[in-house]
Order: C-alpha cells, then structure tokens, then sequence
C-alpha cells in the first residue's frame, strides 16, 4: 500500500491522469470518428480484463464472452428503448443486466465444469453462438429482440437530467456525446482494475489461479473446485453484462450482429496477446487490437492513393492480414504475451542465464 | 494389539478398489492412532497410492470406507477431506508451478479462511485483517520447513528437494489432524533423507499424526512407530516396525518369493 505514496509512482500516476484526461481532446483533432475509437478501445479493456478473471487466472478457456456481452446490451436494450416503451435509469438497467450476464454465466458454466482445455472452448463458443442465434430469432411468435433488425433509439447514458448523448458545455469547452462516454468509460475501466487488482491478491483470486495450475491439488489442499470455478464464470460474465450496457446505450442501437463468434475470438487475443492474468499486459493488448486496425483502416487507404494513385489493396482485408501476421510473431516470440506477469519475465530470464552458464 | 485404546484416529474398514481387472485394494483395514507416525509401505504397484487417493476422495472406493477422527468420511469429495482434518503430498510433486512458493502455502490456508468476492472487491477491514493473517501464517510455515528464503520464487524453480518441503508446508496450511506423505525422500540424497527424517519428527512432535508412503525401508523403520505392508492391494500386516521386519510374508514380498 505504501507503494502509492511514493513520489514517484505519484509522479507516475499523474501523468497517466493528465493524459487520460487529455487524451480525448487530442483524438477530437482529428475529427469525432477517433474519439469514438478511443471509447472502443476503453471498453474493449473493460471486457478483456472481465475475460481476464475467466482465462487468465481461472484458466478456463472461454470462446463464448461475447454472449455475456450480448445480454447485458440487449438488457439496456430493451428496458430502455421504445421498443416496449420501457426508459428504466442507469442504476436499475446496469445493475439488471450484470445481473441476467452473471445467470447465464452460471448456465454456462454449471453443465461445463468437469471440461477443460479444448472442450470447454468448443462448448462455450457453442454457448456465444446460441446465444446471438437467440437474439436473432427471438421476434417470432412474440417479438421479443426485434430479430435481425435489432433495436433501435436507445435511451443513451444518462445521470439525472445529465445525458452523454449530444454536445454539453463545461467550463468553456465543447464536450461532444463521445467525448462524455470516454470519460464515463474511463472511470468503469479504472474500476475494473482496481477491482482485479484486489481479486489477484484474494483468497478467491488464489483459489482461482490454483485452479488453473493444478485442479487435483487445489481440490486436495480443500478448494471447492466446482463452485470458485463457477464464480469465475459469473463475475466474467457480469463485467461482460455491463459493458453490453454501455455498448448499447452508446450506440444507440443493438443487433444480433454485433455479437458474433469473431469478437469473443477477438478479446480473447486482446488477453493472450497481452500477456494472460496481467492487468497492464491485458490492457494494452485490448489498446493494441482495438486501434491498430481502425488506425489501418484510416492510414492504408490514403498511404496507398498517394503511393500509388490506386487502391492496391482493400483496407478490410489487410487488416486482417496484419492482424492475423501479428498474432503469430507474438506467439513465436513472446509467447507469454507483449507485456507478461514479471514472474514469468523473471523466469524466462533465468532460464536464459542457465542456458548460458 | 491391545483393545482398550482411545477411539483411533482414522479407521479403514474393509476398503476395496479396482480398475478393470487390476484389484489395486482388497479389503484393506488398518487403524491410525493419534499422534503416531505411521508407515505404509509394499512393493511397487502394491496399492499405496490408491490408498491415499480413496481416504482423501480423489477415488470413490469400490467397498468399504473410512472413520476418521469419529466420523465418516464422505467418498469423492476432496474439498471435504481436507476441511476434515485430512492433508497430503503426491508421489509426483504436484505444486502451482507458476504460484509463487508463498502464493502456494497461503493457497493451503484456503479451507481454513472464509473471504469471499465482495469482500475482496470492497477490500473490507475484515479481508484485510484475514489476508494479513495468511500471508504471515503462510511465512511462519516456510521458516518451519526452512525454505523461507525461496518465498518469492515460482515453485516450479525451486529445487528437487524444497518442492518437497514447500508441498508439506502447503499441506500443513490446511492445519491437518492427520498428514499423508507420499514418498517424500524419492529422488533424494543421504542428507537431504535426514533432514526430512527431522522435520516429520518434528512435525509430529508438534502434534500432527503422520501417515507415510515410502520405499527407503530403513528411514520407515526408523521413523514409524507402527507400519503396515501392501502386497498385491492386501493388507500383508500391520504392527510395530520390530516385529514387521522379521515378518516371513514381509521378506517374501519385497524378495519377490
Ligand atoms: N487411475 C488408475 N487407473 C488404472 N489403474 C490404476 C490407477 N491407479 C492405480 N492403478 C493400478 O493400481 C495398482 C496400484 O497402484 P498404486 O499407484 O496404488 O501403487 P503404489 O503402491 O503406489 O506403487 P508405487 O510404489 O509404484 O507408487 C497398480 O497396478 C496400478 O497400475
Ligand atoms: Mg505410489
């Protein structure tokens, strides 16, 4: 604890404040469209380090993350649009949607327990998928989701007469709609780390990464595998129902469509990528694979008009391209992630020093 | 032998298991007295290690079962053994290698501790004061087994012999009434051999009760004060180590007659 009172990390944490509050000014210069990266980018932190909880300390491969995210949107969804006429506050929808994630968390996770590895993957990527196919066919006989055309005119975020949709004036400075919701977003992300944080260091967080190394010692040494397995499924799942919240009432708009297989594979290689049950490892990898390809998608379409007058390429498929090259170099490279755990570091050092000597 | 002991610690009754066709238990029963050190050796294949697996509910016993500390134990349930009174070592070290060696002690304090997620979340007082009390119980215990320097080490970097030592402090963490180590001298030398010797010694000096798997036959019979033989999943005998070593079925079974 005595480590935040030493005037260097003071010194560091401000900077990293000014910054973060800074920040959104700065993408505001190149027009809204980065502002509105910029709040991807913080969101996609927010679910990678729910994820976190679920693969990087329970070691529980989990392909279905996305259906916890689902649910939670389509909560806000429905409880705050005309769709069933419903405009419920923040404080009841966020609440119930972390809610109805953290219950299906448990769905998932109860008849899913005794797989691990492979298996449990393929099931829960079966799970994300019901779940999207769900929403999709949920409008007939009772139209309950709206089918494929989704819902639309979301209630957006708002506190009071305070709404995060729209320009607001404060202290002679034009905040735009985006703007607001980084900052909202920033403060849900500083939470979700303080609150892994906490949970690392825990009784459950132990219990969590015992289970991930050795499930027959953790049960032998008298940990109830089966319910803090569960546990961890639920509290993933409910980061992953509020961030739907805010996904939804920031877009405005929800369809089955956003919920698909590719984002569930998407976070997961925001947290292998960065460096599994490290918090800064993970943000960064959801930083990193949230703007870098919206930066290639603004930057190779002009770089390529200039070079060569023509379209050699198309942006979207490079992408992915670049995406799928980059995973592989990390792979092969740094195996344990971008930025992983300093144990790990430590311990590949080590192994290095030993090769030598 | 005699009759009018105090209730023993752990009974097995008549306790069978086996897999296909390999009977690796055949109504073993054998009692284990509070605070004695308690040997169970046998050549190998002879059932040992199943033994441990059906007391501590990793197997659910084909037949039979067990009374330990005056109640039942219930079958296939690990969690509960430990939360019994009952903890153990594996054959084949089985630590959280990328767990620091004090991460893996104080995750032994797990069953022995009650905070939860919210209070982890809200970092109460009570969690605090909770997580305070493991991390110290956790240090005391990797200066019991002497390892206390390597706390901040992966355990899967520790050496050969502080795995050992670490999985018995993890195990002690769980406050045990009864210990059972599987083979804890394999693999080690003369003086490593010794410095185990001691540290069991001391741990049952210190009240805890031993049960202990080995193949070194003179630390068992150094060590135990009471040993029982597996041949083949069968109870050969069960007695003080005097009368076992000169016990023809015995020497039969570990000549290979
Ligand atoms: N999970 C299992 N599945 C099938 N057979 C098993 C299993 N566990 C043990 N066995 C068999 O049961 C018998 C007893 O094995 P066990 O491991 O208990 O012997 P042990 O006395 O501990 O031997 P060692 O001294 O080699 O450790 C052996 O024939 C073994 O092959
Ligand atoms: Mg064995």
């Amino acid at each position: 604890m005595s480590k935040w009172l030493n005037p260097r990390s003071a010194f560091g944490i401000t900077l990293i404040a000014v910054a973060l509050l800074g920040l959104p000014f700065v993408a505001a210069m190149g027009g809204q469209a980065w502002v509105r990266i910029l709040d991807f980018a913080i969101l996609y932190v927010f679910l990678a380090l729910g994820l976190n909880i679920v693969v990087g300390y329970a070691g529980l491969l989990d392909l279905g993350y996305i259906a916890f995210y689902a649910v939670g949107a389509y909560t806000w969804a429905l409880l705050a649009s005309p769709h069933f006429g419903l405009h419920l506050p923040i404080w009841a929808i966020l609440p119930i949607g972390a809610a109805l994630a953290c219950l299906a968390g448990v769905l998932l996770g109860s008849p899913t327990l005794k797989l691990r590895g492979d298996y449990l993957a393929i099931v829960t990527l079966g799970f994300g998928e019901i779940v999207r196919i769900f929403m999709n066919n949920l409008n007939a006989p009772v139209n309950i989701t709206n089918g494929p055309q989704g819902i639309t005119l979301i209630d957006p975020v708002a506190f009071g007469d305070f709404k995060f949709s729209g320009n607001t004036q404060l202290f002679g400075l034009t905040l735009s709609g985006p703007m607001k919701y980084y900052y909202l977003l920033v403060a849900l992300a500083i939470l979700v780390v303080i609150i892994n944080l906490r949970l690392q260091n825990s009784r459950i967080g132990r219990a969590w990464q015992a289970i991930r190394e050795d499930e027959i010692a953790a049960k032998a040494v008298g940990i109830n595998t089966r319910n803090i397995k569960l546990l961890a499924f639920a509290m993933g799942a409910s980061f992953g129902g509020i961030a739907g919240g805010v996904f939804a009432a920031m877009q405005g708009f929800v369809s089955p469509e956003s919920f698909s297989l590719m984002e569930s594979i998407m976070i997961l290689a925001m947290v292998v990528l960065g460096g599994m049950g490290h918090i800064p490892g993970v943000i960064l990898g959801a930083v990193l694979l949230s703007i870098l390809p919206e930066a290639l998608r603004y930057g190779v379409g002009p770089i390529q008009m200039a070079l060569f007058g023509k379209m050699m390429v198309d942006p979207e498929s490079l992408r992915m391209l670049v995406f799928g090259l980059a995973l592989v170099l990390v792979m092969r490279f740094k195996p344990a992630g971008l930025w992983p755990s300093p144990e790990r570091k430590r311990e590949l050092s080590e192994k290095r020093t030993e090769g030598k000597a | 032998m005699s009759t009018n002991l105090p209730t023993p610690l752990l009974e097995a009754k008549a306790v069978a298991k086996h897999f296909g066709g390999v009977k690796a238990l055949r109504d073993v029963s054998l009692t284990i007295r509070h605070g004695e050190i308690y040997g169970l050796i046998g050549p190998n294949g002879a059932g040992k290690t199943t033994f441990f697996n059906c007391m501590t509910g990793l197997y659910v016993p084909d037949g039979g079962g067990f009374t330990f500390d005056g109640a039942p134990l219930v079958a296939d349930a690990p969690q509960h053994a430990a939360a019994r009174g009952i903890a153990r070592t594996f054959q084949n070290i089985r630590l959280f290698g990328n767990m620091t060696a004090l991460e893996n002690v104080m995750v032994g304090r797990h069953v022995r501790t009650r905070a939860g997620v919210i209070g982890a979340m809200l970092n109460t007082s009570a969690t605090r004061a909770e997580e305070a009390a493991i991390r110290q119980r956790a240090i005391d215990l990797l200066h019991y087994v002497r390892i206390e320097d390597r706390a901040g080490d992966l355990a899967k970097n520790l050496s050969y012999g502080d795995q050992r030592r670490l999985e018995i402090a993890r195990a002690l963490a769980t406050e045990p009434k009864l210990l059972c180590l599987d083979e804890p001298a394999a693999g080690m030398n003369a003086t490593e051999t010794e410095e185990l010797r001691e540290l069991i010694e001391g741990i049952r000096d210190d009240g805890t009760t031993i049960l202990l798997i080995e193949h070194d036959v003179k630390l068992v019979m150094g060590l135990c004060d009471r040993v029982a033989v597996l041949d083949y999943g069968a109870l050969v005998i069960e007695d003080v180590p005097a009368v076992v070593q000169k016990d023809q079925r015995v020497i039969e079974a570990y000549l290979g007659a």
